[in-house]
């Protein structure tokens, strides 16, 4: 079966627009042609600096007939409804068959519609694709025309089955051409099918896949780098991105010059990827940064990159110079004496400065140390100078070098060890795979810190929608969690309820991945008194193994019965059954059973959730389930004497109590 | 081909370049300014229906980027070439590389390529997309395609491209220390400017009068708008409004404005931009009527 071939040649596209653009341009095309009947066997788009391509394989020559019956109106209807049938349909009376149905005759219309030629289908439906085509960011650029492309559209290759589809889209007709790289190629290339096209791009120097890009490029700079005696430090992002800014990638090894050598290597680093897209490279036995660097050039240059190396040099010695100077300047100032200048940056117009948010952070990471036997000086100390280096000029440059130049200038100024690491690590975990920090003087103020924001957030009414988190609340609340769970801190979450409930969600997710039951963990948290996470997560722990067991599916069986039956009575009374069981009123021994069962198991619940023996508590919950199940066998609960069936009531209404200890079962699922 | 190896030449050559292509060479603005953009042969000419298409040499001002002639490469005042072409060509980018070829930057050399960098200028309402350019790794050009200038939507479009000379001349120059540059083949660029990048660093700075500069502020803005009432006259509001943003970026440089009043005051200047925008496109050459039929 005939394939199709088509490639949007532009100037160049941004890297990070690539590959959404080729999945959107295959996900409408494949709408596109299935909502026309079609089937292929295959389909892929490619997209690269200067190209969109979308090869289809095995796509029909023919659009399949059609055949349609549309049922219509009562033989016997108003003429305006047969009329309006005849409208839609585009069909005379007589072409109507009538139809004998439970309801009367109707009107039913046999519609047929021939399949077009796949090429005629293509040529419409394309434009209607490109039209369609969501680009993040998109321009005009042809005077009287308002369609837009993400950059100056220039060509389309178009052909089904080797011939042309013949369409045009601002004002461009498809054509048979192409061209190929922009310097290591000349003049135009004819196509007209699939491997043809990436064999002759191929040879002009330009590589379709984005993965064969990278490929060649992570090769590149693997092999680069060994014969140097050095590795590549791993960087998937910068991968993606020079994937997209080379047609023939091309990887050169540059070097760093001696002098820029005792700069911190995260500020070479950062320098590197951000301005200038270079691979840090690193000796592999120290895992310490080299004075090499990878470079991926779009060119194989005529003197064989001697140009493009000295001049990549040439322009980092700028860059490295202008962080080198930053971080000169910055260590002539005490972070000590940034504190202050931290009054002229504004945190949040509802909430203040960052200087009096450095207050807020200080005030209650000393409380935080004290809780958790942390040293409080030190920990007011890092609180105090975490965010004096956003006045630093490195930072200034590198926002994401927040907390660790910090360390290094506390450092320098010969703070305290953990003092320096806690301002470094009160940022994190910064997310998911990111580590939390364990010493306890970071600990103390990276909980001070994600607790201020989120209690300033929520009271400024700033709080996550749906779809926006401006303020990474999530993710600090999740870091809270995170660092009160991995490090087993008993620390009460001293919290309103609006924002304990988004703790409750966020640990719901947390904890999702793990295989816990969010419903468990809603029936621990709506008992309403439970604070402590790590307390609260041993409880939701032991209650999923306890409900995994037979007397815990059972009891839980139980309490359900238990609590219906209660909810109906209690409507119909209108009243909540919370007296005590009077015993003289028991007469079955099923009822005395589970009443003895009860008074026991209660008596011994409540000084094991003391201990915070959950799996003891457990246990004797465990004890419930018998007498429990005897008691729906064998009891009536609404008898005909008042007295007696209150007292049953009140029965299982201790029972609730007595489970309500552990959970609000009533939570529970299942 | 031969490398354009003075500052001048480098100059002269981007001239006979453009204005090979047709361009108009204009001359610089005689007003103080922070881009080249900021010329009215690009920000007003950039709007409206006639076609434009002119090429200049414009000094810029960026006060704090003053280093006192101590950075080898930032510097509060420099040139900027700017090549304004409406509407976009369709070659663009090829009369652009064509540029780079006669400065002596041969691309089977060298690794030139277009990386996104969408252009904005808050101050002037104006937004655009397009790239820097990159020769080995280094931005030598910004190439935006206007989408729209104070507020108002571009039609046609027209492609600018803005060469920093300084760091170009470097480059072709292999030069590490602005100062260095060979200005002709008797002077260096810092026997011409390196006095000034220090005295005007410390005026920057240090010395200029906030207080005058305020007022400066005030008197630019009372005088654009009351040049836009009545009887408007759009070019010479138009110079009121680059005088503002330029008293604007010297308070920046003198520390007096904070955060919240800088987001104010670039608000003010985007609104004398617009309104100025809006009165050139009644004026004569700003609108379209043709002369015949």
């Amino acid at each position: 079966m005939p394939d199709l071939l088509l490639e949007l040649f532009s100037e160049e596209i941004p890297a990070r627009m690539q590959a959404g653009a080729a999945r959107d341009l295959e996900r409408l095309m494949v709408g596109a042609l299935t909502d026309r009947g079609y089937l292929f066997e295959g389909i892929k788009a490619f997209a690269g600096p200067r190209r969109l391509t979308l090869a289809i394989a095995g796509l029909p020559a023919r659009q399949k007939d059609v055949r349609e019956e549309l049922k219509g109106p009562k033989t016997d209807a108003p003429q305006a409804a047969l009329d309006g049938f005849l409208r839609k349909t585009g069909l005379t009376r007589d072409k109507l068959k009538v139809e004998k149905t439970l309801k009367g005759d109707v009107y039913m219309a046999v519609i047929e519609r021939a399949g077009r030629e796949t090429v005629h289908v293509l040529a419409q439906i394309i434009p209607e694709v490109m039209a369609k085509l969501p680009w993040p960011k998109s321009m005009r650029w042809k005077p009287g025309l308002s369609v837009r492309w993400v950059r100056p559209l220039h060509s389309i290759l178009c052909t089904f089955d080797g011939e042309l589809v013949p369409f045009s889209f601002a004002g461009i007709s498809s054509g048979l051409h192409t061209r190929g790289h922009r310097f290591l190629s000349q003049g135009k290339i004819e196509a007209k099918r699939f491997d043809d096209y990436a064999q002759k791009l191929k040879a002009a120097h330009v590589v379709l896949e984005a993965d064969e890009r990278a490929a060649i490029i992570f090769e590149g700079v693997k092999q680069a780098a060994f014969v140097h005696g050095l590795e590549m430090i791993p960087d998937e992002g910068l991968l993606a991105e020079v994937s997209g800014l080379a047609e023939w990638p091309v990887v050169y090894i540059g070097t760093i010059q001696d002098e820029f050598m005792d700069v911190p290597a995260e500020i070479l680093q950062t320098s590197m990827r951000t301005h200038q897209k270079y691979f840090s490279l690193r000796e592999p036995k120290t895992g310490r940064m080299a004075n090499r660097f990878g470079l991926v050039a779009n060119m194989i240059a005529t003197d064989g990159g001697k140009e493009i190396v000295a001049g990549n040099e040439r322009v980092l010695r700028a860059r490295l110079s202008d962080a080198k100077f930053f971080w000169d300047e910055d260590r002539k100032h005490s972070l000590a004496s940034r504190v202050k200048k931290l009054e002229g940056i504004v945190f949040h117009a509802k909430l203040g400065t960052q200087y009096e948010r450095v207050e807020r952070i200080e005030k209650s990471a000393a409380e935080i140390a004290a809780k958790i036997g942390a040293d409080v000086e030190m920990a007011r100390r890092a609180a105090r100078l975490c965010k004096a280096d956003l006045t630093s000029g490195v930072v200034g440059e590198f926002p994401e070098l927040q907390g660790v130049m910090g360390r290094y200038y506390a450092m320098h100024d010969e703070e305290n060890a953990a003092v320096a690491d806690a301002i470094r690590d009160h940022y994190k975990p910064v997310g998911p795979s990111d580590a939390v920090p364990t010493d306890k003087v970071a600990i103390s103020v990276a909980l001070a810190d994600k607790l201020d924001a989120l209690t300033g957030f929520f009271a400024a009414g700033e709080k996550p929608t749906g779809s926006g988190d401006p303020f990474a609340l999530r993710r600090a609340a999740l870091g809270v969690i995170r660092i009160v769970l991995e490090n087993k801190l008993r620390l009460p979450l001293i919290v309103d309820a609006d924002l304990l409930s988004f703790f409750a969600d966020r640990l719901k997710v947390a904890l999702k991945e793990k295989g816990t039951r969010h419903d468990l963990i809603d029936a621990i948290f709506s008992l309403g008194h439970e604070d402590d996470l790590v307390r609260l997560v041993a409880r939701v722990e032991a209650l999923q193994t306890f409900l995994k067991t037979d007397d815990g599916a059972n009891l839980l069986a139980g309490y359900k019965r238990a609590s219906n039956i209660l909810k109906i009575e209690e409507k119909k009374d209108g009243k909540i059954f919370i007296s005590e069981v009077n015993e003289s009123l028991l007469s079955e021994s099923a009822e005395k059973a589970l009443l003895s069962t009860l008074t026991k198991a209660r008596a011994a619940i409540a000084p094991l959730l003391e201990k915070e023996d959950f799996a003891g508590a457990m246990k004797q919950m465990a004890a419930l389930r018998v007498p429990v199940d005897a008691f729906f066998d064998g009891v009536k609960v609404n008898v005909d004497d008042r007295q007696v069936r209150e007292n049953r009531l009140n029965l299982l209404a201790a029972l609730r109590v007595t489970l309500h200890q552990v959970a609000d079962f009533s939570r529970i699922e299942g | 081909m031969a490398k354009a190896s003075t500052f001048q030449d480098l100059i002269l050559t981007l001239q006979n370049y453009w204005a090979a292509q047709g361009c108009l060479i204009l001359q610089p603005y005689d007003d103080q300014m922070g881009a080249g953009t900021f010329h009215p042969a690009t920000t007003l000419r950039a709007l409206g229906p006639r076609p434009w298409n002119a090429a200049f040499v414009q000094p810029s001002r960026r006060p704090s980027d003053g280093r006192y002639g101590e950075n080898p490469n930032r510097l509060q005042h420099y040139y900027q070439y700017q090549v304004i072409l409406k509407p976009a060509p369709e070659n663009a980018q090829e009369l652009y590389l064509g540029s780079i070829r006669a400065i002596g930057l041969d691309p089977d050399v060298h690794d030139i390529r277009f990386v996104e960098d969408d252009w904005e200028s808050p101050t002037l309402g104006a937004a655009g997309l397009g790239w820097e350019v990159w020769c080995d790794g280094m931005e030598i050009t910004q190439f935006t395609y206007f989408q729209q200038v104070g507020g108002i939507e571009c039609d046609p479009v027209c492609t600018e491209i803005t060469y920093g000379l300084e760091r170009l001349a470097m480059y072709v120059q292999d030069v590490e220390f602005v100062y260095d540059l060979k200005f002709n083949n008797q002077f260096r660029y810092g026997e011409v400017f390196h006095q000034a990048e220090q005295e005007f660093s410390v005026y920057n700075f240090e010395r200029a009068d906030t207080e005058i500069l305020f007022q400066h502020f005030e008197d630019a803005e009372k005088q654009c708008r009351e040049l836009l009432t009545g009887k408007r006259l759009a070019l010479p509001a138009y110079d009121q409004c680059i005088k503002a943003s330029h008293a604007f970026n010297l308070l920046d440089a003198r520390g007096v404005i904070s955060v919240t009043e800088r987001a104010a005051y670039i608000g003010r200047v985007r609104a004398l931009a617009q309104a100025c925008c809006e009165a050139w496109l009644e004026s004569p050459m700003g609108e379209y009527k043709p002369r015949f039929g």
